[in-house]
C-alpha cells in the first residue's frame, strides 16, 4: 500500500496495473492463511482494503490419497472406525470421510507443522510441557505408523494393526492413549494417540469443504445447525428445538446439485 | 546494515488494544506516531467475513488468528529445579498476533476490579494477618493507584465498547439488576444487557434461589447498535456462537478494528508499518533515555526508528522480553528476590462444573463470547475468607459462548474419549448439557516469574522469554472452594447429573485455559518494588512506557482488558497533560 492508497485504487480500476492487483491479492492470501513472510505494508492517511482478497477458507479437493501409502491408509481406516464406529446413531468416522480429510490436512501446511515450533534441542520433557517432538504432524504420522505396525508383528501375532480383531484394536489403541505400549523410532505413544484423536474429531466435526463430515451427518447426529449466522429470533425461546438442518459453508443438499 | 528513519515523536510496539488506544491518544495530542506490528493487517470484510467466519477447524484449531510460533515461542517450566522447553505448540494460552491482535479473537468480556483488588496485599493484611498474603512464598502487591482514581478511564473504555451490561453500583447506589459487589460506576453501561439464552436463565434463578446475587455478564458483543465517540459504528450480536477465538464478521464485538481504527487509521499524523518486529529499545550511553527502536521486517531489511518516545504496546510476554532484551530495569532474581523485571508472573485459576439435563434443550450453539449470567458473590474479598487458608476467589458464570463440537461436547464423568460409548454420550448430551465457569484468581508467588532462557532462540538470534510457573496452594485452595459453591448452584438447577472439573496437578501447558498472563513488568509505588510507575513509565527509563496485564501485580478473578485498557487511557492522559510539558519522569522515585 503506498502514501495515496485512493489514487492507487483508481490506478487499478482503470486497469493501469492491473499485474499489480494480482500481484497483491496473491501475497494478501498468503499472509491471512495464517503463515509468515507476507511482504512488509506502510499504512497512511486511510483504512486499507482491497476488493476480490477475501480470505476464503482452503478446500479440500480431488479424490484418493495424496499422503498416505496403502500400509498408512490400512491403519487409519482401521484406527479410526474404532475411534468413531458406526452404527444407527450415526456415521463412523470412515462413513464421515475422515480418512480422506486426514490426508488433506497432513498433505498440507498443517502436515508440515506450520504452526509448531521444531527447533532443537530435544529433549524429552514433562506431560506439562506438552508436544517435545522434532516430528512435524506429518513425520509423526509416518513413524507412528510403521512403529505401530511392528509392535503389532512383535507382540500381537497379527501383520498389521489392521488385521487385528477389532476387539485387540481397542486393546492396542488404549496402550497407546495409556502410554503403556512404547513404541520405536521415536514415536511419543500417547502424543501420537492425542493427536490422531483430535485431528479425527476435527475431521468429523468440521465443515465439510475440509474432506470429512460428509453430508454434515456428524452435525445433524448431535443437533448442531452449522455455520449459521444469527439467532436473534431464537434466543428468548427457551427449551424449544431449533428445526433448522444443518448447513456449511457451501448451503446444503437441497440447494444446489450435488 | 541499518536505514536510520526519519525521527518520530512516539513509536509503537505491537498494534493490539493498548497500540491503538495509545496510537489515538497521541495523535489526538498532535504527535507524529509510528506503530510497529509484527503481524499481518486484518479487517472484517477480508479476514473473517460472515459468509467463511464460523469455521471452528480453521480459527480455533488452525490457529489463523494466533500468533504462529514456528520461528519465535517461549519456554515453560513448573520451577526452577526443571529445564525449561519451547512451548512447542498453543494450549494452554492462544497468543495473538497481526493488527488488533488478541482484541480480535477476544471473549468480549469486559470486567473492573474491585477496589480491594488494587490493595491486595495491604487489604488482606489487615483483614486476615500478615500469614495471608506471605503464606505459599506469596509475594501480592498493592498497585500503587485506587479504583477511584482508575474509575474515569474504564468509564472511558466502556464508551468506545458501547459496554452492553447493568450497573450494580451508581456512584455508590446499589442497582438491582446489576452486580452490587462492583466498585462505583460514574455511569450505567452505554447499551442494555445481552439477552440470555436457556442456560444462563436456569443459572440465574437457581443461583437467586440459593441467595446468590445473579446479574448478566457484561459484554462487548452487543446487544444493540451502537455508534461510540469516535463514531465508528457497531452492529447488534445475533448470537452466531463463534466469537472468542474468532473474527467477528457482524461489527458487534468491541475490537480495535470496530471502535477506534476506522477514526485512527485516517489521521495524518498515525503511520501502521505491518510485518514489522521490533528486536530491542535503544537506549543512550548511560541507559537513562531510550533513542527509538531497531525493528526488522519480514523481507529482512533491518531499521533503526528514532523516537522521542517508546510505547511498548506489544502482548505482556513480548514487553517484559524486550525489556529484558534492551536491558532496561533490574532482572528479578527469585533466589534473592531481588530485582523487578520478570517478577510477580500470574495467570488465571480455571475449573467448570458441567451440567447434564434430560429433558431440557439447552441449545448450546446459541451463544456468544460473554453470553452468561453470573454471580460475583465468592470473588475477591467480597465474602470472608477467616479460616479458610486462602486470600482471592472467582467469578462463576452460567455461561454459553457457543457450541462449536470439536472443541466443546460436554459428556458425563466416566465416559471414554472415544468408542462408541463416546459418540452416544455426545449425541444425548450436547444439546442437553452446558458449563459453570469458575474464573480465579492468581496471586503471584516468589517462585513464578518471567527471564530469558538459556538456550532456546528465535528466528533472530534473540534468547526466547522463559516461563516458570504452576499455581501455588493459596490458588488451589481458592478454586477447590470455588468449585465447591459453584457446584452447588449447578445442583440446585436440578440437572440429571454434573461433572466438577477441578483444578487438580502442576500448571499444564496442552489444554486451554486463558490468555489471561500477567505481571512480570508491574506497577507500583517505587522502583524497589515495581518495573513501571501508576503511568505505565518505567522507573528507569522515563521516556519508555510499558502497557497491558504486565502491569498487574498479581491476577484478579476478572478478565483483564478493561483494565489494561484503562491503565493504557490514565497513561495518556498523564502523558498528554503532563509528560509532553516536561518529559521525564512522572513520580519520584
Amino acid at each position: 500500500m503506498s502514501k495515496k492508497p485512493g489514487l492507487d485504487r483508481r490506478h487499478f480500476l482503470l486497469g493501469g496495473v492491473a499485474a499489480g492487483v494480482t500481484g497483491a491479492a496473491a501475497a494478501a492470501a498468503a499472509v491471512h492463511d495464517g503463515e509468515l513472510g507476507a511482504p512488509p505494508q506502510t499504512f497512511r492517511g486511510s483504512v486499507p482494503w482491497q476488493e476480490g482478497t477475501a480470505d476464503a477458507p482452503p478446500e479440500a479437493s480431488g479424490s484418493g490419497y495424496l499422503f498416505f501409502t496403502p500400509e498408512e491408509a490400512a491403519f487409519i481406516e482401521a484406527a479410526v472406525a474404532r475411534l468413531i464406529p458406526n452404527d444407527e446413531v450415526g456415521p463412523g468416522a470412515v462413513e464421515a470421510n475422515v480418512p480422506f480429510f486426514l490426508d488433506r490436512q497432513l498433505a498440507g501446511p498443517f502436515g508440515r507443522g506450520d504452526h509448531y515450533y521444531l527447533g532443537g534441542p530435544w529433549p524429552k520433557g514433562t506431560p506439562e510441557q506438552g508436544y517435545q517432538s522434532r516430528y512435524s504432524p506429518a513425520q509423526l504420522y509416518r513413524a507412528a505408523v510403521v512403529a505401530i505396525d511392528t509392535y503389532v508383528r512383535a507382540n500381537l501375532g497379527a501383520a498389521a494393526f489392521a488385521k487385528l480383531a477389532v476387539a485387540d484394536q481397542d486393546k492396542a489403541l488404549k496402550g497407546l492413549e495409556s502410554g503403556t505400549i512404547t513404541l520405536e523410532g521415536g514415536v511419543d505413544s500417547k502424543s501420537f494417540f492425542a493427536m490422531l484423536l483430535q485431528n479425527t474429531k476435527e475431521g468429523y466435526f468440521s465443515d465439510p469443504i475440509y474432506g470429512g463430515n460428509k453430508d454434515m451427518a456428524a452435525w445433524k447426529m448431535i443437533g448442531f445447525p452449522g455455520a449459521h449466522y444469527d439467532y436473534k429470533e431464537w434466543v428468548s425461546r427457551h427449551g424449544e428445538r431449533v428445526p433448522y438442518p444443518p448447513v456449511g459453508f457451501k448451503g446444503r443438499p437441497g440447494w444446489r446439485k450435488a | 546494515m541499518t536505514t536510520t528513519l526519519k525521527p518520530v515523536d512516539a513509536v509503537l510496539v505491537g498494534f493490539g488494544w493498548t497500540g491503538a488506544i495509545m496510537g489515538q491518544q497521541l495523535c489526538d495530542a498532535g504527535l507524529e506516531v509510528v506503530a510497529l506490528e509484527r503481524g499481518p493487517w486484518r479487517d472484517t470484510a477480508t479476514d473473517f467475513a460472515t459468509g467463511f467466519a464460523q469455521d471452528e477447524l480453521r480459527y480455533m484449531w488452525r490457529h489463523h488468528l494466533f500468533q504462529n510460533v514456528s520461528d519465535d515461542t517461549l519456554t515453560i517450566r513448573n520451577n526452577v529445579n526443571q529445564e525449561a522447553l519451547p512451548m512447542r505448540h498453543l494450549g494452554s494460552f492462544l497468543l495473538g498476533t497481526g493488527v488488533g491482535s488478541g482484541g480480535v479473537h477476544w471473549n468480549g468480556q469486559i470486567w473492573r476490579f474491585l477496589p480491594t483488588d488494587f490493595l491486595t496485599k495491604s487489604h488482606n493484611q489487615q483483614r486476615y494477618g500478615k500469614k495471608a498474603v506471605s503464606d505459599y512464598d506469596l509475594t501480592v502487591q498493592d498497585w500503587g493507584i485506587t479504583y477511584d482514581e482508575l474509575e474515569p478511564f474504564y468509564d472511558q473504555f466502556d464508551k468506545v465498547c458501547g459496554t452492553s451490561g447493568k450497573a450494580g453500583n451508581l456512584r455508590g447506589k446499589i442497582q438491582s439488576g446489576g452486580n452490587p459487589f462492583e466498585g462505583p460506576r460514574s455511569n450505567e453501561y452505554p447499551t442494555p444487557p445481552m439477552l440470555q439464552t436457556y442456560g444462563p436463565t436456569l443459572f440465574g434463578k437457581a443461583a437467586a434461589e440459593l441467595g446468590r446475587h445473579p446479574f448478566p455478564h457484561p459484554t462487548g458483543n452487543l446487544s444493540e447498535a451502537y455508534v461510540n465517540p469516535l463514531g465508528a459504528q457497531l452492529g447488534a450480536c445475533t448470537y452466531c456462537g463463534f466469537c472468542e477465538k474468532f473474527g467477528c464478521g457482524n461489527y458487534s464485538k468491541a475490537s480495535p478494528q470496530t471502535t477506534i481504527l476506522p477514526y485512527l487509521m485516517r489521521k495524518s499524523n498515525f503511520t501502521l508499518k505491518t510485518e514489522c518486529e521490533v528486536l530491542r529499545v535503544e537506549l543512550t550511553p548511560d541507559r537513562k533515555r531510550a533513542t527509538g527502536v531497531t525493528y526488522v521486517n519480514s523481507a529482512g531489511e533491518e531499521f533503526f526508528q528514532p523516537a522521542e518516545m517508546v510505547i511498548l504496546s506489544a502482548y505482556i510476554l513480548q514487553n517484559v522480553r524486550l525489556l529484558l532484551l534492551s536491558g532496561i530495569g533490574k532482572p528479578y532474581d527469585p533466589k534473592t528476590g531481588e530485582g523487578v523485571v520478570g517478577k510477580n508472573y500470574a495467570y488465571q485459576t480455571m475449573s467448570s462444573v458441567n451440567v447434564f439435563f434430560e429433558d431440557k434443550i439447552i441449545n448450546p450453539f446459541i451463544g456468544a463470547g460473554a453470553l452468561a449470567t453470573v454471580i460475583d458473590d465468592f470473588n475477591g474479598d467480597n465474602f470472608d475468607h477467616a479460616g479458610l487458608g486462602f486470600i482471592g476467589g472467582a467469578y462463576i458464570a452460567g455461561m454459553v459462548t457457543g457450541g462449536r463440537p470439536i472443541e466443546m461436547i460436554y459428556t458425563p464423568q466416566g465416559t471414554p474419549a472415544w468408542g462408541l460409548e463416546w459418540k452416544h454420550a455426545a449425541a444425548k448430551n450436547y444439546l442437553r448439557s452446558f458449563s459453570l465457569s469458575i474464573h480465579g484468581s492468581c496471586m503471584s508467588a516468589r517462585g513464578n516469574y518471567l527471564d530469558l532462557d538459556p538456550t532456546y532462540r528465535d528466528i533472530h538470534g534473540r534468547p526466547m522469554l522463559r516461563m516458570t510457573f504452576d499455581f501455588t496452594g493459596n490458588d488451589h485452595k481458592m478454586s477447590d472452594y470455588l468449585t465447591d459453591r459453584a457446584a452447588e448452584v449447578a445442583r440446585a438447577m436440578n440437572p440429571r447429573e454434573i461433572k466438577l472439573n477441578r483444578r487438580t496437578g502442576p500448571w499444564s501447558v496442552v489444554p486451554y485455559q486463558t490468555t489471561h498472563n500477567t505481571g512480570g513488568a508491574i506497577m507500583g509505588d517505587n522502583p524497589r518494588n515495581s518495573v513501571v510507575n501508576r503511568y505505565l513509565q518505567t522507573w528507569d527509563v522515563p521516556n519508555v512506557f510499558s502497557m497491558g496485564a504486565g502491569a498487574f501485580p498479581q491476577n484478579a478473578g476478572y478478565n483483564p482488558t478493561a483494565t489494561l485498557a484503562a491503565l493504557a487511557y490514565m497513561s495518556a492522559d498523564a502523558i498528554k497533560s503532563q509528560y509532553l510539558k516536561a518529559p521525564g519522569p512522572l513520580v519520584r522515585g
